[in-house]
């Protein structure tokens, strides 16, 4: 099988956001291969395991952002390619789902495209859905489970999750998925896959590698700011025992009227 | 400028997604300020029914299409037909709410139709003539405006985040039926089975959330059987911990909730995670029992309107969010405030 995986640099989710003369900053946090797509890799890798072939990462992002490639190197991809290009700053997730797809028929005779199942810095989870759309393949959002995988048939059948329970597809491949938390954990990288990856060398496409002209968008960020921050005053509920505290609670509960 | 706006009534078997009805709501309320109209496109099978309740909540003419082809949720045939309503209609914005439903389809309306989307909106500014939508990014850290500079404006709405309008069973109004040509053979996916959930109130739709932290599992009065190693003891505490917040939760019809410490240990499944790398939610009172209060879970839950804080440690983060705060055990702490709410609720 051939597999794409596709992640995204973002800062820690421990770090602070600001915002600093209209620009989001996170101070010194670290930047993080998007916790999410930890899952689509993991995934990536044991179905490869399971049926032979191979997979690559492929990133969207600036020339310098390397953690998340770096990281699905160290976990065990094969290969890696980084699409960057100036003229992308400021694209929005349809111009950004036509840049992926192009470079995933670059790429080419792919048989899955997986995704984490959304970037912690933008929340949109589009990009999945999108890029299925523009490849006229199928999509399979919120995936918790491979249950068969006959790259014969070209044909997958998943778990996928939505607010009333699960469903479980059957879908002809190529395809695109999106992988959930409940796949299970993301293996850590070995210290052998770290070294290789400080030292794996991997192409880096723009625009003109990829044979498209720049595509435009429709969503534009005018403006970006901290929430304001509510003026909270904390009752701290004061009692002898666990029962005096409770029942003092129960009353301020009364009071404030969200029962 | 007259708007006309389209709003997607999510729903799973005919039993819709109360966020459908917001945002026919929403798109109501910008139809009466432009002088345009809220039209309601329905899909499914044995959806009929749900056309009079779109007019109810708001709608002036409903487009639907009922058909064996649309029983299970897939999204590319659906997507088809709502290209194809919009092609017809022309709406200068959609509506979608933000279910995991309506997010894949406001995704794939935005490439099919050649404009953009703006997701999980929580405030939206339709006094100029062009819409400015407020979403929240990096799990609620900060807040962004975002504009669509194409027709439609299409925009996913938060659970929650507008007002569910009060049905006026006397409004009615026109449907117009949609054609169905969807050729079952040419269709990439079958759905196999579904496996419903257990009846539960969802995090995302909850007014009342009670949330868990690693304080479930601390709890010195407790004797693990001999037979658990350190993990499933850990683990077979947090479950009687998790136990005495579902008696809270089922009390106040609440939706229970954990920080990721606990759904990371193990003791409860991810589906329950409040925070960046879970669900933002905004509940009228969330009850936060042994949280510290991580930045990344303060971040998914601090725009509740009413925060209660439960912890032992006094210098918890948690507390600086809560409008009140317990510095306590919640092991000895939930009962009897359990007892006391269901003596108030009932009596």
């Amino acid at each position: 099988m051939k597999i794409i995986v596709c992640v995204k640099q973002v800062p820690d989710t421990a770090a602070t956001m600001a915002v600093e003369n209209g620009n989001i900053s996170w101070g010194d946090a670290p930047l993080i291969i998007n916790p999410w797509d930890e899952f689509a890799v993991e995934a990536a890798l044991n179905l490869v395991a399971d049926q032979g072939g191979e997979v690559t990462a492929l990133c969207l992002g600036k020339e310098e952002e390397t953690e998340a490639i770096k990281h699905a190197l160290a976990m065990g991809v094969d290969a890696a390619v980084l699409v960057s290009d100036p003229a992308l700053k400021g694209s929005d997730n349809v111009a950004a789902s036509k840049v992926l797809a192009a470079a995933i028929t670059k790429i080419g005779e792919v048989d899955l495209v997986l995704f984490g199942q959304q970037s912690v810095d933008t929340d949109t989870g589009l990009l999945p859905v999108q890029v299925a759309r523009l490849l006229k393949w199928p999509s399979l959002t919120l995936v918790s489970k491979f249950e068969e995988v006959t790259p014969a048939e070209n044909s997958l059948q998943v778990v996928r999750s939505m607010e009333e329970g699960n469903q479980i597809i059957k879908s002809l491949m190529p395809a695109v998925v999106s992988v959930t938390k409940d796949y299970g954990e993301p293996r850590y990288p070995s210290f052998m896959g770290i070294r290789k990856a400080s030292k794996a060398e991997y192409p880096v496409w723009n625009l003109a590698d990829l044979g498209i002209d720049l595509p435009s968008s429709s969503i534009s960020w005018p403006e970006v700011n901290e929430p304001v921050e509510q003026e909270i005053v904390t009752e701290i509920i004061d009692g002898d025992t666990a029962e005096e505290k409770a029942k003092i609670l129960v009353e301020k509960l009364i009071a404030e009227k969200v029962l | 400028m007259t708007k006309k706006i389209l709003t997607y009534i999510d729903h799973f078997h005919g039993k819709v997604q109360s966020s459908s009805w917001e945002a026919l709501g929403l798109a109501a309320k910008i139809a009466a300020d432009s002088g345009g109209e809220a039209a309601a496109l329905i899909l499914g099978e044995g959806v009929n029914d749900l056309a009079e309740q779109a007019f109810h909540y708001g709608a002036d003419q409903v487009f639907l299409a009922d058909h064996a082809i649309l029983k299970d949720f897939r999204p590319e045939p659906l997507a088809e037909l709502i290209a194809a309503a919009a092609g017809d209609y022309q709406p200068d914005v959609m509506i979608f709410p933000t279910t995991t439903r309506g997010r894949t389809l406001a995704g794939m309306a935005a490439v099919d139709l050649e404009s953009g989307v703006m997701v999980d909106v929580i405030d939206l500014d339709w006094k100029e003539d062009k819409i400015t939508a407020t979403r929240s990014i990096y799990g609620g850290k900060l807040l962004a405006k975002l504009t669509c500079s194409t027709s439609p404006e299409i925009i996913t709405i938060r659970t929650r985040a507008f007002d569910k309008p009060e049905p006026d069973s006397g409004r009615s109004g026109s449907i117009t039926n949609l054609e169905v040509s969807l050729d079952p053979a040419d269709q990439a996916t079958t759905v196999m089975d579904i496996q419903e959930k257990a009846s539960g109130v969802s995090l995302t739709d909850a007014s009342v959330i009670v949330t868990g932290g690693r304080g479930t599992a601390i709890n010195p009065a407790l004797t693990p059987p001999d037979d658990l190693d350190e993990e499933g003891a850990d683990i077979w505490k947090a479950e009687q911990g998790f136990d005495l917040i579902q008696n809270l939760a089922d009390v106040l019809g609440a939706a229970v909730g954990a920080s990721r410490a606990a759904v990371d240990a193990g003791y409860i499944e991810y589906d329950h995670q409040v925070g960046q790398t879970g669900k933002v939610v905004s509940p009228d009172l969330y009850v936060a029992c042994g949280i510290s209060g991580a930045i990344q879970h303060l971040a998914g839950m601090r725009s509740s309107k009413v925060i209660v804080a439960i912890n032992k440690d006094p210098d918890a983060p948690i507390f600086n969010f809560a409008r009140f705060g317990l510095v306590g055990d919640m092991h000895e702490i939930l009962p009897p405030l359990t007892a006391g709410l269901k003596a108030y609720l009932e009596g």
